[in-house]
């Protein structure tokens, strides 16, 4: 048996580089200083406002009136406020109320938000459309004013206020709750619990809910945060309980008070400040560690790097007498990322040469370099890879070390991309016209209606039937075959040397593969292009390219010509892609009556 | 070896009645816009699938295949005809009522990446339609080691995230799946187009070894004429919602009588340069002569 078991040795590499994400989200948060100092005020004043009783013995309701506006003493160490009460046990005890009414309106919110936005996002249909009007109704109304309504004719509690709170927010629980549940309901593996036979609720819980958990969490820090500040706007305005200690009560003392004790006006805002702000940057870092890491990526230069030459004497020699015919000379390409501690190496010393008028064929499955090499020659990597070649020769001069504005001289013009998914490479909001004239007017500096002539007569070269509508149509109007004939006839626009066609066929039927593979080679013979055609699928090589690059875990393990190939190829890897194909399997013949099995017999 | 002859069959439904049998389906979906007509994915299908049979079932995209694999699965609406599943009808069952066929017909879906909850491990997944079904938990970790096995997975997958396998081993996970509660009849909607090559063939032939072993039937759906050649018994190609040709995989797939069905395998390339040139060359002949007969409207006719 020569076949390398690849399953196999995928897991062993995939789980090892794996285990660094599963790290639990509380570990990642505790890795962000300013996570823990938001955490460790919260809890600080958590504690406070609960341990209240202990540390101090002061009354925060009673007044007394000898010890109005008393100075900071032994018995009052931040001193009285304008009715003789101790500031110190209004903080903490107004730190009760204040928290607990926020946790009031979280929950609430929540109570509300949550449900309706599982039911309406699951079942869509009525029952959603009702969820939605109530929820813009509520959203619609001036939510102080409710407030100010509810705590002069219902309530003054301030726990009611924050209930009602709850209510008025809860929409923006339930718009969230609905979006995630929208996106997530149409995934294959919900479809797949409901083949399984879980029932509604079970679906929601295991598949739905955890979805949602994440924002959910974000959300309810901002809501916390939004609501004390509210209490506190209610309270300094009078609104609240006088039997309630609270902070915006005491912002409402002080600021009776502002110009005999101004100091009184600091301690509640002051703590007002922090819960707020450690609420909203504590949510801020909820949200980074759950969307990953903020770091930038190490920027690396446009330009090719210098690397050594590949130390194999064959390639150096076919390099030796750089033929007229050789459009594109590269030798030893190396591609590699950053990787926790390291670089991963993609690209590992791939050399190959294309001639005018050749088809070369980058064969491999995925993951084997394949697109990266022809990304890395179209300098479409993103800025954290890095590139290095012993040489890089486009029609003879050197590619390698050129800037961006050199590179996109050459990109577009000399050297055209196609790519492997049609639509996603047409901007939708705009008309295909202006998308492919606007390159043409750039690189051969021709007006605009000399790039629409030249354009029309090439659509209608790439077998488009009505150039005029398909020229000022948007691309959703066309269909993904079409899609691909026009961005081919961009690529063609500017007359270029050579042609990169990723997958160029993947994403399409197997008859519009066809005609556009027809297009290709009828382009290329007309225009003397030199192609690199990146493929996984060997009846594509078969049909089109003239030499073959076959790919395996960034480094080339055979070259030859497409007949070679497949009559005789060399390598052990080649050899097992080539009898992976089913293309000559034998079909499987008819069903001859099958015993038929009971159910369950085969269990045991 | 499993002396599974020998056992007496006990099939609900007599002797030669097929497992599965579409009758005339036509599945609409109402239209986005305002006043213009509806949508049919489905025009009045039939198609029966007997026990232990694989039937292919062939066409491009748009053609409405997928649709079909999901209407038998219940989650794509049947307009007019009937779905019969063991002689009983189930098209027109509500969820409730759907859930009790659970262990009856599965699914393996196309896209390993998005049907395999990334949040749970393989062990969760694979443990929830028995534990929904009853099973005890003991023994419903039994199963899975099994079921593992089966699918030639390691026995330490269990623990492991989906995100941690490839592409192939996913799907070995979705099959695994499938395969929890015994099924008798497994839709599988393109589930090795997102292979790769090497990959493809792999689980086409533990599909296949599966079907052998179990006797299981299977709803094939797939665009790669290779593909159901080399796994169905029987083939049937759709195009533009209708059924326009059924029969043996390999008189289909290599001597098709339909038009349509002879444009997709001149279509489909050969992994062999000069086989590939004459193909390419009777398939130019092919639409030139059909391009003079009219284009493909009404293939069936």
């Amino acid at each position: 048996m020569t076949i390398p078991p690849i399953d196999g040795t995928v897991t062993a590499t995939a789980a090892s580089g794996e285990t660094a994400k599963r790290r639990h989200i509380v570990v990642r948060l505790l890795q962000d200083p300013v996570a823990i100092c938001c955490i460790f005020v919260l809890l600080l004043l958590t504690a406070a406002s609960v341990l209240a009783p202990f540390l101090t013995d002061q009354d925060p309701i009673k007044s007394s009136l000898a010890e109005t506006l008393a100075p900071m003493s032994q018995q009052h160490p931040l001193g009285a406020d304008g009715v003789g009460r101790d500031v110190v046990a209004r903080l903490l005890y107004g730190g009760q109320t204040s928290l607990a009414a926020a946790c009031v309106a979280v929950l609430v919110a929540f109570a509300v938000g949550v449900p309706a936005g599982l039911f309406g996002g699951y079942y869509r249909g009525r029952a959603d459309a009702i969820l939605a009007w109530a929820s813009n109704f509520i959203m619609a109304v001036p939510a102080i004013i409710i407030l100010l309504v509810v705590m002069a004719a219902v309530s003054q509690s301030t726990y009611v206020a924050m209930a009602v709170l709850g209510l008025i927010v809860s929409p923006s629980v339930y718009r969230l709750v609905r979006a995630s549940v929208v996106s997530v309901r149409e995934e294959l593996f919900v479809d797949a619990a409901k083949v399984s036979g879980l029932s509604d609720a079970r679906i929601m819980r295991r598949h739905i809910l955890p979805v949602v958990q994440a924002p959910s969490i974000i959300q309810a820090a901002q809501i916390f945060g939004v609501s004390i500040g509210i209490q506190a706007g209610i309270a300094f305005l009078g609104l609240g309980s006088p039997t309630e200690a609270s902070w915006g009560a005491m912002l409402n003392d002080a600021f009776a008070n502002i110009y005999s004790a101004p100091l009184l006006l600091l301690w509640p805002a002051l703590i007002i400040c922090m819960t707020t702000a450690s609420l909203a940057l504590l949510a801020n870092s909820l949200r980074d560690s759950l969307s990953g890491s903020r770091r930038r990526p190490t920027r690396h230069s446009d330009r090719v790097r210098d690397g050594a030459p590949s130390s194999e004497g064959s390639a150096a020699g076919d390099f030796a007498e750089v033929a007229d015919d050789v459009l594109l000379a590269v030798d030893n390409l190396k591609v590699d990322y950053p990787v926790d501690g390291g670089r991963r190496t993609v690209v590992d010393g791939v050399s190959l040469t294309v001639r005018r008028g050749q088809v070369l064929g980058l064969v491999g499955e995925s993951g084997s370099g394949k697109s990266q090499t022809a990304f890395s020659l179209l300098g479409l990597l993103p800025p954290e890879a890095r590139v290095s070649a012993g040489r890089l020769l486009f029609d003879g001069a050197e590619m390698k070390g050129l800037g961006r504005s050199a590179m996109n001289r050459l990109r577009g013009k000399r050297i055209a991309y196609v790519p492997q998914e049609p639509m996603s490479n047409l901007d939708p909001s705009f008309t295909i016209g202006s998308q492919l004239a606007e390159p043409v007017r750039q690189h051969m500096k021709v007006s605009a209606k000399e790039a629409k002539a030249l354009l029309l007569g090439l659509l209608e070269r790439v077998g488009i039937n009505d150039p005029a509508r398909v020229y000022s149509s948007y691309p959703h109007q066309i269909s993904g075959g079409m899609a691909q004939r026009v961005l081919i006839a961009g690529a063609i626009s500017c007359d270029p040397d050579l042609l990169i066609a990723d997958e160029p066929t993947t994403a399409l039927d197997v008859t519009v593969q066809a005609e556009i593979l027809d297009l290709i080679r009828s382009l290329q013979a007309e225009r003397n292009m030199g192609v690199i055609l990146v493929t996984h699928d060997f009846g594509v090589v078969a049909d089109i390219c003239d030499r073959v690059a076959v790919m395996h875990t960034g480094k080339i393990v055979e070259t030859a010509s497409v007949k070679e190939l497949f009559s005789a190829p060399q390598d052990a890897y080649t050899r097992m892609l080539l009898s992976s194909t089913l293309e000559d399997a034998t079909p499987r013949s008819p069903l001859k009556s099958m015993p038929k099995l009971p159910k369950r017999a085969q269990t045991a | 070896m499993i002396a599974s002859v020998e056992v007496p069959a006990e099939s609900h439904n007599g002797s030669d009645g097929p497992l599965l049998s579409i009758e005339n389906v036509t599945v609409q979906y109402p239209s986005k816009k305002w006043r213009s007509p509806d949508f049919l994915a489905l025009k009045g299908v039939s198609l029966d699938i007997r026990a232990g049979e694989t039937v292919g079932l062939v066409g491009e995209s748009g053609s409405g295949k997928t649709t079909l694999g999901r209407a038998v699965l219940g989650l794509a609406p049947v307009t007019t005809g009937l779905i019969r599943y063991d002689g009983q009808v189930i098209s027109a069952m509500n969820r409730n009522q759907r859930r009790s066929l659970s262990d009856e017909i599965q699914v393996v879906f196309q896209d390993p990446y998005t049907s395999l909850n990334p949040a749970l491990t393989v062990l969760d997944i694979l443990t929830e339609p028995l534990l929904t079904a009853g099973t005890r938990r003991a023994e419903a970790e039994q199963r899975v080691k099994d079921l593992l096995e089966q699918v030639h997975l390691p026995r330490d997958a269990s623990n492991r995230l989906p995100r941690e396998f490839s592409g192939g081993q996913r799907q070995r996970i979705a099959i695994a799946r499938a395969l929890c509660r015994d099924p008798r009849l497994i839709v599988c909607d393109e589930p090795v187009s997102a292979l790769d090559l090497s990959n493809q063939s792999r689980v086409l032939d533990l599909f296949i070894e599966i079907q052998e072993r179990t006797g299981v039937s299977y709803l094939f759906v797939t665009h790669d004429l290779s593909v159901v050649r080399y796994i169905s018994h029987r083939v049937a190609v759709m195009y533009k919602g209708e059924i326009i040709e059924t029969g043996d995989a390999a008189k289909v797939t290599t001597q098709p009588k339909e038009a349509y069905t002879q444009k997709l395998l001149l279509a489909a390339p050969v992994p062999d340069p000069a086989r590939q040139a004459s193909r390419r060359a009777a398939r130019q002949k092919f639409s030139a002569k059909l391009h003079v007969a009219g284009p493909f409207e009404n293939p069936a006719s």
